[in-house]
């Protein structure tokens, strides 16, 4: 008989269960019903059936065994698949268990504070890996990877002026828009300026190229790494002697590092560009009355500010993204989940010391 | 070569021809399995044995050729129909490819949940369970996920997944590698008391001499682009060609066929 065209022909006399043709996973739930919906005591007669498969003595199978049914006009094969079916009755769950109580919701708060505290401990330790690393090849210069570090420096800077001079590009449009609607109110439209001046140069200009460069390489960095980890090239390098370290770690670090400030400037230029061109179109201040202005109202200190945030930010970037790289482990779904975490964590990290440095630069008078 | 007299084919390759770019993987292959054997298919690395199971499966648009698989035509079908095709084999790739974030008995149950939406827990969670116990996995193998099994325990996990539909067909991309002789060994009984269980047709891809000699009851040879011979091992044997007999007849194909033939004197 074709699959799937079987004919079926239900009997149903009492409390016999007749089926004709084929008993197979086809019809598995209608059978299920059909049988469940039968009083005791139950026979089912197989005498007509044509084809059965493992599901189907399954079926057959579990009602003998929690209803006691009887079964008739098995032919011997039938009979074999039965008997098969039933050495196999070793029920598994399907999930693990996870239990619901207060307990647990302890306990899972319990292991996440240790958690935090594991990660907290391991960055930190991560840290000093690293300074380590800086030391070994200051101290034999011969083991520095120019060629690794000049690819980085390509994928992490140059690769991402396209993305950051675009956007900063936009956010100036956006500062300089927002800036002028709300100005003139007061009827000082002009002022529009030094708060595109400051507002990009101080703040926005490095805090969303690092952002982008944790998004763009922070994650890359951590699934590359991570990767590694899982098709044992880690493990192959230490075996041969590379340090992981030296060869994947530093090369990352030193092109966050390096190229922060530099993307953080290149942002700063174009937020000002589009901001310029937004006053100059909007507000009719001409490009040189721009300049000129904003060289009056923006101190140099601002400049300074954002470039000694930029590679304090890069560092973390490239050290949230290596150390979580490098913590993969089993699976490749764990790539994934680490990725995420690492530019999460770098991104939160960077706000953080934002934070910390805008206290800091407003109490030493560079305000 | 001939196929046996009583041989109703389950799978026709014809003039199957395969290349990437410049370079050919088959040209011109002619393949026949026959229902309810356990077909052995060997060749050197790079003979392309996984490509000509991909192509029969539809993983790999071959350049040209013929491939019927149940008596369909299997190449330029539409989605819709290759289902109910697919419906009625199995297959376990060479690294069990178990999805990673179910459980065991999850993911025997995908194939299940895919086509027969209709039957749900509790009679699902019980098909699962037997078919775990079928593939000899302990019960508490159920629940655990993928990453947290051994190596001879993902492959019988993905042999119970490949089983779940009752397929009459069963495709195994070596299902023995990286397993250790004994679970090697208690593999190959598991596929044959399997096979001759449930009727299965087994197209088995493998490395192991000691599998082809326990349990294959043909064997096709790939090389030079084509299956150059198909047959029993001592049919192969009796065929002149360097690499068959190298294959067979060198230090580990020797010990194979001893152990084999010690064994079945015993």
């Amino acid at each position: 008989m074709a699959e799937g065209t079987e004919q079926e022909t239900d009997h149903r006399q009492g409390s016999v269960y007749r089926v004709a043709g084929a008993l197979t996973i086809t019809r598995a739930a209608t059978t299920q019903r059909e049988i469940d919906s039968l009083p005791d005591p139950l026979t089912i007669d197989l005498s007509e059936i044509e084809r059965m498969d493992t599901v189907g003595a399954w079926l057959v199978y579990r009602t003998v065994r929690d209803r006691g049914a009887e079964v008739i006009g098995a032919s011997r094969d039938e009979v074999s698949l039965l008997k098969q079916v039933g050495e196999f009755d070793k029920p598994t769950r399907v999930v693990p268990d996870e239990p619901h109580n207060f307990m647990a919701v302890l306990r899972e708060l319990g292991e996440w504070v240790s958690e935090a505290g594991t990660t907290l401990v391991g960055l930190l330790g991560f840290f000093g890996a690293t300074l380590i690393g800086f030391a070994n090849i200051i101290r034999r210069p011969k083991r520095f990877r120019v060629n690794a570090v000049v690819q980085r420096f390509d994928v992490v800077g140059v690769r991402a002026l396209g993305i950051i001079g675009l956007m900063s590009f936009l956010i100036g449009i956006v500062i300089a828009q927002q800036g002028a609607v709300q100005l003139a109110q007061f009827g000082a439209e002009v002022y529009t300026i030094n708060l595109i001046g400051r507002i990009t140069i101080r703040e926005l200009g490095v805090l969303m190229t690092a952002i982008m460069v944790a998004g763009r390489s922070g994650s890359a960095f951590a699934a590359q790494i991570g990767t590694m980890k899982i098709t044992e090239e880690i493990d192959a390098m230490r075996t041969i002697g590379v340090s992981p370290i030296e060869a994947l770690v530093i090369p990352r670090m030193m092109a966050a590092v390096l190229m922060m400030p530099l993307l953080a400037f290149w942002a700063m230029l174009t937020a000002l560009l589009g901001g310029g061109i937004f006053v100059w179109l909007d507000l009719q201040i001409p490009p040189l009355t721009y300049i000129q202005r904003l060289q009056e109202v923006t101190p140099i200190t601002d400049l300074w500010i954002a470039l000694i945030k930029a590679p304090v930010f890069g560092f973390i970037i490239a050290l949230s993204g290596c150390f979580q790289g490098m913590l993969v482990q089993g699976n490749s779904e764990e790539v994934g989940s680490r990725t995420t975490t690492a530019v999460v964590q770098s991104i939160f990290l960077v706000i953080v010391l934002d934070a910390i440095f805008a206290v800091f630069f407003s109490s030493i008078g560079w305000v | 070569m001939t196929d046996p007299k009583d041989c109703q084919p389950i799978i026709t390759v014809r003039g199957l021809r395969n290349a990437f770019g410049e370079q050919v993987i088959h040209d011109d292959l002619d393949l026949n399995v026959c229902r309810g054997e356990i077909l052995g298919v060997v060749g050197g690395s790079g003979t392309g044995k996984s490509v000509l199971l991909r192509s029969i499966i539809g993983l790999q648009t071959p350049e040209a050729g013929e491939i019927e698989v149940f008596g369909e035509n299997m190449i330029g079908r539409d989605e819709g129909e290759a289902k109910n095709i697919r419906r009625r084999w199995g297959i376990l790739f060479q690294n069990g490819a178990l999805f990673s974030t179910l459980t065991v008995a999850e993911n025997v149950e995908v194939p299940i949940r895919e086509y027969f939406p209709f039957i749900k827990p509790p009679l699902l969670d019980e098909i699962a369970s037997y078919k775990i116990a079928m593939a000899l996995l302990p019960a508490d193998a159920g629940p655990k996920y993928p990453a947290e099994l051994s190596g001879g325990m993902v492959k019988r996990a993905g042999i119970a997944r490949a089983l779940a539909l009752d397929p009459e067909l069963l495709f195994l991309d070596e299902p023995t590698s990286g397993l250790d002789p004994i679970a090697a060994a208690g593999f190959d009984d598991l596929i044959r008391s399997l096979q001759k269980r449930l009727g299965l047709t087994v197209f088995l891809i493998t490395h192991d001499l000691d599998t082809l000699h326990s349990i294959c009851d043909r064997v096709a040879v790939l090389a030079d682009k084509k299956v150059i011979g198909i047959g029993t091992i001592p049919e192969l044997l009796a065929l002149d060609h360097p690499w068959i007999q190298e294959y067979f007849n060198g230090p580990r194909g020797r010990a194979a066929a001893d152990s084999y033939e010690e064994g079945a004197q015993a």
